[in-house]
């Protein structure tokens, strides 16, 4: 990104954020990675004050530094879900490009399911460790002259802030009864924060204002229109697959390899869809 | 012709006939299963087979070559689904085999805002098919320095697959004559099974069709864009490759216009599933914001345009004001509506 011009403005550090997304990535498409692309313009355009805010390239409020994918466990259960070994895998091949997002599969590893507020805090923990290892090197370090380039190396480190990646089926959960604990989402959206992604057609906006919970803690709620539609549902890849048709350009060229190599998602006809035209729901 | 040919033809024909009745295609299996109903079980798995054999035979296959004329202004992955999709319909027919796929961007007289240097263009089209084993692209039209007709391509790359054609077969010259064995046949496969002495036809030349989205189809309509006798020819005598998103309106469009509905076994419309609206308006448009249009477009172009800092609010002014070219071309003559 280019550098703003202004010199006050560079002196202000931002917040680094880390964006993770949870979910099977079964298999990752190039729509699981178009939502880390949007999410970090989006948080990379937020800017206080307002005036400013449709400048581009102009330093916003937030630097996203990292993003993770974190593949679920194959004791999720769900139907059709392949090894954990390969989704880490695949999700590996198509991240083999992007300087900074990457594959984190903790989350895979463990033996039971994992609730998405525990994947949150294992990460968070993670960061911090990161972050006051990093304050105790430049303690110990001499004061060194500062870097015209970097505006962050003259002041401490800021405390990273890590905001879970997800699409606006995801805030739809909230209200399914007995899924979520309430305790648990106050933690997700005070704790942590959201960056919801949704398409063109819909306004998730409204389903926050309809939740005392959501709608308290909305400044951390950071909702994303995704204008260029591109839903690549795994499900309808999974599909594809199965039926011999063709997925290039929709999950990347790496991850058609390996499904091939390793003949993922060629199951039987009865573990497929219907015969007569795909109109996979799940 | 043996009984089973016969029985094979005659289901065929069947299929055919419930396809025009029903407007949907017979899936094998489908067809198999009413046979193996009809016929006894004993029969269905042969039945199966010789289908299948029949159907995949690529002798008796039309071979088929898509044509996207378009600006690849730039080339997204959209662009490069079409063909995708349009190749998996064509063998799901058992009737066509997609051997070429064929991107020619229009040349920089087109006047279309926005167009940049077609130099460019070709460039990132060829970064795109890289790792396409089927996928080319062709500069010829864009090398031209008057505007083209779109039908004045088809005929261009009939015309060279006309003359390939030729020079191939004085090169095999006689027929030739092939010992067939039994492949074992894997499920999902497509590879034929051949059968014994089967000599091999001289191959007729592949048809050239148009491959594009729902917007060209219905760009028919826009008065003085296209001249009738061009549409006429291009679904008449090559045909169209139509994609559209679910419920669309490229059936009524079809049904309002009497060319079109007269030639309408020419015009193949195909549904697409997975919704993908990646236009290069809206990268352009994301380009210009700062925005990230990785895996939209493949990498190699996105590093391209990165590199050459090709599509801002300047290169999008490019041509404005300026009247498209066929527009000014097809002025004069007052042009007949497509729909009466």
């Amino acid at each position: 990104m280019r550098k703003c011009s202004l010199k006050g403005r560079r002196m202000r550090s931002r917040i680094p954020v880390i964006l993770l997304a949870c979910g099977s990535f079964n298999p990752t498409t190039n729509m699981h990675m178009r939502l880390f692309e949007l999410a970090r313009d989006h948080l990379h355009q937020t800017v206080l004050p307002v005036e400013v805010a449709y400048i581009p390239r102009f330093p916003g409020r937030y630097e996203v530094i990292e993003g993770i994918m974190s593949p679920v466990s194959d004791n999720y259960g769900k139907k059709g879900l392949v090894s954990a070994r390969h989704r880490v895998a695949m999700a590996k091949l198509a991240l083999e490009t992007s300087d900074w997002i990457r594959v984190d599969p903790w989350e895979s590893q463990q033996d039971t399911w994992t609730e998405t507020v525990k994947v949150l805090r294992h990460h968070y923990n993670e960061a911090l460790r990161a972050f006051q290892s990093k304050k105790e090197l430049m303690r110990n370090k001499h004061p060194t002259e500062n870097s015209a380039e970097d505006s962050l190396s003259c002041q401490q480190p800021v405390l990273p802030e890590l905001k879970l990646l997800c699409g606006a089926d995801f805030l739809q959960t909230f209200k399914t009864p007995n899924l979520w604990k309430e305790e648990d989402i106050k933690e997700i959206v005070e704790k942590f924060g959201l960056v919801c992604i949704s398409r063109a057609g819909s306004d998730p906006s409204q389903l926050i204002q309809e939740s005392d919970l959501l709608s308290k803690f909305q400044h951390n709620i950071f909702l994303v229109r995704e204008w260029i539609q591109n839903e690549i549902s795994a499900t309808q890849i999974r599909c594809a697959l199965c039926r011999g048709l063709s997925v290039k350009y929709l999950i990347p060229d790496a991850v058609i390899a390996y499904i091939a190599q390793h003949s993922l998602y060629t199951a039987t006809r009865a573990a497929c869809c219907s015969l007569s035209g795909c109109t996979a729901q799940q | 012709m043996s009984k089973l040919d016969k029985e094979v033809s005659h289901e065929q024909s069947q299929a055919g006939l419930m396809e025009e009745k029903y407007g949907f295609q017979f899936d094998l299996e489908i067809l198999s299963s009413a046979y193996w109903q009809h016929k006894g079980w004993y029969l269905a798995p042969a039945f199966c087979t010789w289908l299948r054999m029949a159907m995949e035979d690529p002798d008796r296959r039309t071979e088929v070559v898509l044509l996207a004329c378009g600006s690849f202004n730039p080339i997204t992955n959209m662009h490069l689904r079409l063909f995708e999709l349009a190749k998996d319909y064509f063998h799901e027919t058992g009737k066509y085999k997609v051997i070429k796929g064929i991107i020619s961007p229009v040349g920089d007289a087109y006047k279309k805002k926005g167009l940049i240097s077609a130099n460019h263009r070709v460039t990132m089209a060829k970064l795109a098919t890289k790792n396409s084993d089927w996928v080319e692209v062709d500069d010829w039209e864009s090398c031209q320095s008057e505007w083209l007709e779109t039908l004045k391509v088809l005929r261009y790359h009939h015309q060279k697959l006309l003359s390939a054609g030729v020079t191939n077969s004085l090169q095999d010259a006689g027929p030739i004559t092939k010992l067939g064995r039994k492949r074992k046949q894997e499920p999902n496969s497509h590879e034929p099974i051949k059968k014994k002495n089967q000599s091999q036809a001289v191959k007729s030349v592949p048809q050239v069709k148009l491959l594009c989205g729902s917007d060209m189809l219905e760009s028919f309509g826009i008065p003085n864009l296209w001249k009738l006798e061009d549409i006429t020819e291009i679904v008449e005598k090559h045909g169209l490759v139509c994609i559209s998103r679910a419920g669309n309106n490229v059936q009524k469009f079809i049904y309002e216009s009497d060319i079109l509905w007269r030639h309408k076994d020419n015009i193949h419309l195909v549904e697409e599933w997975i919704p993908n609206d990646i236009s290069s308006t809206r990268i352009r448009r994301a380009l210009r914001r700062g925005q990230s249009v990785r895996y939209l477009v493949p990498d190699g172009v996105r590093a391209y345009i990165e590199r050459h800092g090709l599509y801002s609010a300047d290169s999008e002014g490019s041509n404005a004001g300026v009247p498209l070219a066929p527009l000014q071309k097809h002025l004069p003559e007052p042009s007949q509506p497509l729909s009466s």
